[in-house]
């Protein structure tokens, strides 16, 4: 399957509700497997195409404030429309899941992968303090699991979720182990669940409101105190990675998603040349993991990132090592991939022979 | 003394003439005085308690004056990003086909910002109700120009009065919209005359009953004054727009059940 596929197939096991989408290369395919695929029929999920990725991120606005499971997938220039909603969303505090497959840019760029959203994604993006948790599959496997894992934080969280992934890992082919079909809630299982949802006031409770407006400073500013707190729960809480090869390394590659994978094969020509790699390799991007980090900085000679960007994750990366070893970062832009070759070349030029 | 009535003699309930319907809050309403939209929630939710649709519906609250819609009407809302609420419609109604759902917007969040969204949802012909306060200007901001604003009139940022040549032509959204298939009941009212508050209630009710059957979108524009922004006494306001808003803006039916019935 596709990783773009299997996220498609994930979602409606996961018992989404609702997709509202824009097509825009490289993840038409998400809506496409979605349509051709008849979830309405198959567990009576809504498939939506709207007008813009700006109606389709307020459509999930719609959705969410009835306790609905809605998501929306889209790619780098729609995301960066987008963010007005998503703004909204947090403020609101609002579940909902957002996949970008990444391309390069600015502008309109390139449709070949990229990964220079990291920071429209994990810093905010929109106006106001809020965080995303923001989640970076790097396998078709991932792209399949992470979806209802990111809808049971959206909802324990009240917040949005991303799935960051790119062109490579939508359109690469893998074997996938494929869940059971979860039930869609029914409307008293929301009510009962998520008192918090719009679905029509009845005589036992207030009206609810989703709103993210209080004129009142005060209120306002304990709401963002609110939201803050949260968001501290959630980095104590939800912070996820892998490591490979660290506990013998002398050298760590810090990447995500397509990096890491390509990371991978570096650290083992890296290996067979006698140079200790390891790679860490954050899945949660927001919650960053910054103890590991440090914990890991401070036991190695050196730490290269890879990012398909100008350095980017390298930025958080920098702010939690230990600042007595180096911290470099290493990227391609454009659409370009690096190669495991180049990768190698980096560390014995900026940690070894320098 | 035994002649003098006492409170209680007077409220009895063949004695009420008029009660406040329980849809509206007892919040102080933020509207200026002799404005239209205090009028309109209060038709709008009398037209949902009558039809006892209370449990069953949800308002989206747009951004502009009426942002705080959701202070006045005892329903379940969601107040939408600028000129997003039949984005958020559209999302209601397809994951809750059932529910009563509409938009409350205004001339700034319907007819500029939020164009492609009311376009596309009448379009598609959403099963929601859209009720469109038309007053010719932005009025929470300070009275700027909008995309109502008619030609001549002064605003904040057309302080010489609307030139089309620099400023572009006012836009009669309610007529575009009547034009797309998807519409299926369109009508322009106004709230400034008892009269017309009976008519445009009878209008209101009639698009949440046609929405019961989905048949498509039920658009109900609502002529308004604003006073402050307009500069004017409330009587002076409302004296005005019927001698300069409704010639431009005409007042009645534009399309029912489906089909034009008026010249657009």
């Amino acid at each position: 399957m596709k990783g773009n596929e299997a996220f498609a197939e994930a979602v409606i096991r996961a018992g989404a509700d609702g997709y509202f989408g824009y097509p825009i290369t490289p993840q038409s395919e998400v809506m496409e497997y979605l349509m051709a695929e008849k979830p309405h029929e198959r567990t009576g999920m809504v498939v939506l195409q709207a007008e813009s990725e700006v109606a389709s991120i307020n459509m999930l606005y719609g959705g969410a404030a009835c306790g609905k499971k809605v998501l929306t997938s889209s790619s780098s220039p729609g995301i960066s429309l987008m963010q007005e909603g998503i703004s909204y969303l947090a403020g609101s505090e609002l579940p909902c899941l957002i996949m970008d497959a990444m391309r390069g840019g600015p502008g309109l760029g390139t449709i070949q992968p990229g990964q220079a959203d990291y920071f429209q994604l994990t810093k905010g993006g929109g106006h106001g303090d809020y965080n995303l948790i923001v989640i970076a599959p790097s396998s078709v496997q991932e792209m399949y699991d992470y979806v209802e894992i990111s809808f049971d934080l959206a909802f324990k969280y009240r917040n949005p979720v991303v799935v960051l992934t790119d062109g490579a890992i939508g359109q690469m082919m893998e074997k996938v182990y494929i869940g059971d079909q979860k039930p869609r809630l029914t409307e008293e299982e929301i009510r009962e669940k998520y008192p918090w949802a719009t679905l029509g006031k009845t005589p036992d409770r207030e009206r609810n409101i989703i709103t993210s407006l209080d004129l009142d400073p005060y209120r306002q500013e304990r709401h963002n105190l609110h939201l803050q707190k949260k968001f501290k729960e959630i980095e104590e809480n939800e912070v996820r990675y892998e490591e490979l090869n660290c506990e013998d390394a002398d050298f760590i590659i810090v990447a995500y998603g397509t990096s890491a994978r390509i990371s991978q094969k570096a650290m083992d020509i890296g290996r067979e040349k006698g140079l200790k790699i390891g790679i860490f390799r954050p899945i949660t991007l927001w919650p960053f993991p910054k103890k590991e980090i440090r914990a890991l900085s401070e036991k190695v000679k050196g730490i290269l990132t890879v990012e398909m960007s100008a350095g980017q994750m390298v930025e958080d990366v920098r702010l939690h090592a230990s600042e007595k070893i180096p911290v470099e970062h290493y990227g391609r832009m454009g659409g370009v991939i690096p190669t495991p070759n180049e990768i190698v070349e980096v560390i014995e030029n900026l940690f070894v022979k320098g | 003394m035994s002649d003098t009535i006492t409170k209680e003699q007077i409220f009895k309930p063949e004695n009420i003439v008029y009660k406040k319907t329980d849809l509206m809050t007892d919040n102080v309403l933020s509207y200026c005085p002799g404005c239209g939209h205090g009028t309109t929630h209060r038709i709008l939710m009398e037209v949902i308690d009558e039809m006892g649709l209370q449990s069953e519906t949800i308002g989206i609250a747009p951004v502009g004056c009426s942002v705080l819609a959701y202070d006045f009407m005892n329903v379940d809302m969601q107040q939408a990003a600028h000129g997003r609420a039949p984005a958020l419609a559209t999302a209601i109604k397809r994951l809750l086909p059932n529910k009563t759902v509409f938009s409350y917007q205004g001339d700034g969040d319907l007819a500029a910002i939020g164009t492609a969204e009311t376009i596309h949802a009448c379009n598609r012909g959403e099963n929601f109700t859209t009720i469109f306060i038309n007053n010719g200007i932005y009025g929470m901001t300070g009275g700027q120009m909008a995309p109502t604003t008619l030609e001549g009139m002064k605003s904040s940022t057309s302080p010489y009065g609307r030139e089309w040549h620099a400023m572009g032509h006012p836009l009669k959204m309610t007529e575009l919209v009547a034009r797309l298939p998807g519409t299926y009941y369109v009508t322009r009212q106004a709230v400034h005359t008892p009269a017309a508050v009976r008519k445009a209630k009878k209008a209101i009710r009639k698009a949440i009953e046609l929405q019961q059957q989905k048949v498509g979108m039920t658009f109900v524009e609502v002529v308004s004054n604003c006073n402050s922004g307009w500069k004017m006494t409330p009587v002076n306001a409302n004296k005005w727009m019927v001698e300069n808003m409704f010639p431009f803006y005409p007042l009645g039916d534009i399309k029912v059940d489906g089909k034009l019935v008026k010249e657009v």
